[in-house]
């Protein structure tokens, strides 16, 4: 029973990596550079998901901790592309 | 099949639901304001289910509280940071898209 859990685990966290490559598309397609960002937190999101996924999926809890110290560095990478384009009008980011 | 494994599965198939929802605003959306919705909506609310089946998988103390933590983490950080880009990016001067814009694309 808990090998059939283990299974549905991972393949929630195989159908999350498809559809963090969808949203790959708008990464290169975006047409500003906030589209990009925004795509880009998008699937780190998802990789954490992921993280948390495999965790439980192959019986790693540490592997948690792995997912925390990720989603620290996905919220810093959003916050300092806008605080430094936040200043409108000099860099021309299209 | 016990209470516990179908609980852990809805959760989990809810959570890929959400993050689906939300690769499909990703590329269908119009503009950028609109996307950061998408992604500060649909994805929080998947990733919020999805680690809730981790919580409730593992089930002891040490794993569920990180488990907690990082719903929490996520539910706080992720509209802040869509706030941040969204914000940056009306500043920088890229326009919102409007009802007009759908009746210049059919004509």
């Amino acid at each position: 029973m808990t090998e059939f859990l283990n299974t549905v685990l991972l393949g929630a966290a195989a159908l999350v990596v498809v559809l963090a490559l969808i949203v790959l598309y708008r990464v290169f397609a975006g047409p500003t550079t906030h589209d990009r960002v925004v795509a880009i937190n998008v699937i780190g999101t998802s990789i954490v998901i992921v993280l948390a996924l495999i965790s439980a999926g192959l019986d790693r809890p540490e592997y948690l901790d792995i997912a925390i110290v990720y989603a620290l560095l996905n919220f810093v990478l959003s916050l300092v592309v806008g605080r430094f384009t936040y200043q409108s009008g000099e860099v021309d980011w299209r | 099949m016990t209470l516990l494994t179908a609980l852990i599965i809805l959760c989990a198939a809810i959570g890929v639901f959400f993050t689906f929802v939300a690769a499909v605003g990703m590329i269908r959306l119009p503009d950028v304001y609109t996307r950061s919705h998408a992604a500060t909506k649909a994805d929080t609310l998947g990733a919020g289910f999805s680690i809730l089946a981790v919580a409730l998988y593992f089930g002891t103390a040490g794993e569920v509280l990180r488990a907690l933590l990082l719903i929490v983490f996520i539910y706080y950080t992720n509209p802040t940071a869509a706030h941040a880009i969204t914000r940056a990016a009306y500043s920088q001067g890229i326009e919102v898209w409007t009802a007009d814009d759908t009746t210049e694309d059919s004509q």
